[in-house]
């Protein structure tokens, strides 16, 4: 294999299977976190319209939930099949969360999923309620285990290097690392507008079929008036709080998310550039002169470092990082503009009438998820060339047991099943939206 | 007890608790392959439907908890069982994906295309899952660098292939007899599957300690020495002619429960073989990995204790729960597949 060695096919994979199950947990968590609020109204007010929408939203949580389980498996297995090295030093630490995710979340979720999806008939309204909301509540949990574990790679705290291995000294300080609750809330309330734009563009493309449907324009109004909340507060306070911890936890990678090559007090703030890997360098560049500066420290004479004050060896890919970052800054603020937009429309009477907000809303559906794989490719990118940051290095982590072909193989059969996949997840979920929610009240005909 | 037996003994029920629950979904697995699109089948696949998921999370559990506790055991089993488990990914997927599939297009062919991949994805995983866990009985070569030092092709060996073969029929007569304690008018027909499996499953047994006794003495002599080992065996011996016995009176839900103890009791008895080794080194005793050279530190071992301690009896009490709520016949309701 010229060139492509284990290490790098290893990443490939990790990558790939990695990126493409991130497309649906957001969708699930946010989807599942609304659909709380949906069924609390079926449940309290007996309100058919909500009942109708809880039962076509639901089928579609389940569909997205099936595909984000079948390929989160993966992901578990492949710390010890592809990185054990990197398994062998850390797993007293970094086994520990992905076991509590296990017995906390993913027992909570699924057990109440099925109860959710195939116990309407068979339990009161009320203990359907429950089961949402333990769904809900497991598949935050999980999510904020699986940061947990990440942010450990990132800010590596409570531990000690002994026995030639990451020992653990403090379960709290390892799980409370610096960058866990900045990453949390931001990626949590970047999967609350995941739901909320699917649930919108979803009720779009309802209504533009259906102009009176009214189980869609119940979603449609709830969808919009989350998603202007979540969207801005991805942004502030979260979105401030996660770069600041960045800033002052991981300089390299802030530096190369950031764009700034040259240390220096009043720092600008680069809004458009093309960057150069060799030598450090941005072409083009737009910028807000000390808006940096201010953002991190409150102070436009404070000084940051640039890219050039750091070993070479030890800086992250410059123009993969500073791309997905600011492409994912674009996107947040146009959900702030699409949602404020929609919320306008919903005050002024008009969100359900026209067609060319709908057809926006629609298209815009997959849009956060975008938002979601560039954020984590500045996160992940920008912790190379570490594993763990400034402790073990990626060149070091993989499975040394393996041959490149293996991998390989292995690669070309994720491929083929995760393209299978997403046509088929994407086939039956037009077929599900094409068909519509069934009428409020109305028995829905079995298929 | 040291935490690191302690932590033996839960990583056993962990996986003891997969292969009962998730057993008998594999095994309806094999009889969809078995009925693939027909009514039949839809039965069989709302009969699991609810359930299936919480299942598997057993096995997430149990993987998640053998890389917390038994790191190095989780890095040496997983790189080297590569081919294999890439394998168990490739069927664990199309398993999930199958059943949310099956149902959602009105049209023969697409049902009995997702049967039938759903289907032969659950006989593959009983038979991979045998031969990984006969491999693990039997010891594997492992390195001086602690890695495994085999290939694919090393792990099917006589006594791994004996092993998958005896996890496939185990699987199939306890999936049999959860359908037919789900399904009445398939009763007769998964009583005839499940009684063949029943046979297929004693004779395997035998063949396997019989060929334990060549291929892996180390494993036999503790099972006959200890007392824990002569309770599980009594507790086998009275499982296995109770399950036909039970058959033959149609009293399903009884046999069902005779055969998770068939199945836990041979489990155990493979466990108490194996302790204190987690992975036995072939020709070199001295680098097989036991629960004392591949454990996390006391800290860690004590943290997940913990956790294990607050998350478990939760986890048994909401499935009980929810398996309680499923409980009795399978009906088909508009949510239904």
């Amino acid at each position: 294999m010229n060139g492509l060695d284990v290490g790098t096919l290893c990443r490939i994979q990790f990558a790939l299977t990695i990126g493409f199950h991130f497309l649906f947990p957001p969708i699930s968590i946010g989807l599942a976190s609304l659909l709380v609020l949906v069924e609390w109204r079926a449940w309290r007010y007996q309100d058919p319209v909500a009942d109708s929408a809880g039962r076509f939203f639901g089928k579609l949580l389940g569909l997205t939930f099936a595909v984000g389980v079948a390929t989160g498996i993966p992901m578990e297995f492949q710390f010890g099949t592809n990185w054990a090295r990197y398994s062998k030093f850390v797993g007293d630490i970094f086994g520990a969360p992905l076991a509590a995710e296990g017995v906390f979340a993913f027992f909570l979720e699924s057990g109440f999923l099925g109860l959710y999806l195939f116990g309407r008939q068979r339990v009161s309204k009320k203990w359907h309620f429950l089961a949402i909301f333990m769904v809900a509540f497991g598949s935050i949990m999980s999510a904020f285990w699986i940061l947990a574990a990440n942010s450990w790679m990132q800010t590596p705290a409570g531990f000690v290097i002994r026995n030639g291995r990451a020992e653990l000294t403090s379960f709290a300080d390892a799980i409370f690392n610096p960058s866990t609750l900045p990453r949390f809330f931001h990626t949590l309330f970047a999967s609350f507008i995941a739901g909320s734009f699917f649930m919108a563009g979803v009720s779009a493309a309802v209504l533009l079929k259906e102009r009176g449907n009214q189980v869609a324009r119940y979603t449609l109004k709830l969808a919009v008036i989350c998603g202007l909340v979540v969207s801005v507060m991805v942004v502030f306070p979260f979105g401030d709080m996660h770069a600041r911890q960045v800033a002052l936890t991981q300089p390299e990678k802030f530096a190369a998310i950031e764009g700034l090559y040259t240390s220096q007090t009043a720092a600008p703030l680069v809004m458009f550039a093309i960057p150069f890997n060799k030598p450090p360098e941005l072409k083009a560049k737009t910028e807000i002169p000390a808006v940096l500066s201010w953002l991190v420290f409150g102070r436009i004479d404070a000084k940051i470092q640039g890219i050039k004050d750091f070993p070479p060896d030890d800086i992250p890919p410059l123009w993969l990082t500073f791309v997905s970052f600011h492409n994912m800054v674009v996107l947040g603020l146009y959900f702030i503009f699409a949602m404020s937009y929609a919320c306008l429309r919903l005050w002024h009477g008009r969100l359900f009438e026209g067609t060319k907000f709908l057809r926006l809303l629609v298209i815009s559906i997959p849009l956060p998820l975008v938002a979601c794989e560039l954020g984590w490719t500045a996160a992940e990118v920008g912790r190379q060339p570490w594993a763990i940051y400034h402790v073990l290095r990626t060149a070091d982590a993989f499975s040394i047991t393996l041959s490149a072909r293996e991998v390989l193989a292995s690669i070309l059969m994720f491929s083929a099943i995760y393209l299978m996949l997403l046509i088929l997840y994407l086939y039956i979920l037009v077929a599900k939206v094409r068909h519509g929610p069934d009428e409020a009240g109305g028995k829905e005909v079995a298929a | 007890m040291s935490l690191n037996c302690v932590w033996f003994i839960l990583i056993f029920v962990l996986l003891a608790g997969y292969a009962v629950l998730d057993g008998f979904d594999l095994g309806a697995g094999v009889m969809i392959l078995l009925t693939r699109g027909s009514d039949e089948s839809r039965f069989f696949i709302n009969a699991i439907a609810p359930v299936w998921d919480g299942n598997e999370v057993w096995l997430l559990t149990g993987g998640g908890a053998l890389f917390a506790a038994f790191p190095a055991v989780y890095a040496t089993v997983f790189s080297g069982f590569y081919i294999a488990l890439m394998l168990v990914l490739a069927a664990l997927i199309f398993r999930a994906v199958g059943m949310e599939f099956r149902g959602k297009a009105d049209n023969p062919r697409w049902r009995s295309f997702w049967d039938t991949a759903f289907g032969v994805s659950s006989l593959l995983l009983c038979v991979l899952f045998g031969v990984a866990f006969g491999n693990v009985l039997r010891g594997v070569p492992i390195g001086d660098d602690g890695y495994y030092a085999g290939t694919f092709f090393d792990l099917l060996n006589g006594f791994g292939l004996i092993v998958g073969v005896l996890a496939l029929s185990v699987f199939t007569m306890h999936g049999a007899i959860y359908l037919a304690c789900k399904h009445a008018p398939s009763q007769a027909r998964l009583t005839k599957y499940a009684q063949v499996s029943w046979v297929a499953t004693v004779v395997l047994f035998v063949a396997a300690t019989v060929a334990a006794n060549y291929m892996a003495p180390s494993l036999l002599a503790p099972a006959v020495s200890s007392p824990i080992a002569w309770f599980f065996i009594v507790l086998l011996l009275g499982a296995i002619p109770t399950v036909p016995f039970c058959l033959r009176l149609r009293q399903f839900t009884l046999a069902f429960a005779a055969s998770s103890i068939m199945i836990i009791s041979m489990m155990a008895l493979a466990a108490v073989g194996l302790f204190p080794r987690l992975l036995p080194a072939l020709g070199e005793p001295g680098r097989s990995l036991t629960i004392y050279n591949s454990s996390s530190s006391h800290l860690t071992l004590l943290t997940m204790f913990i956790i294990a301690l607050i998350g478990m009896p939760l986890v048994i009490a909401y499935t009980a729960v929810i398996h309680h709520v499923f409980r009795g016949k399978v009906s088909l309701t508009p949510d239904s597949y």
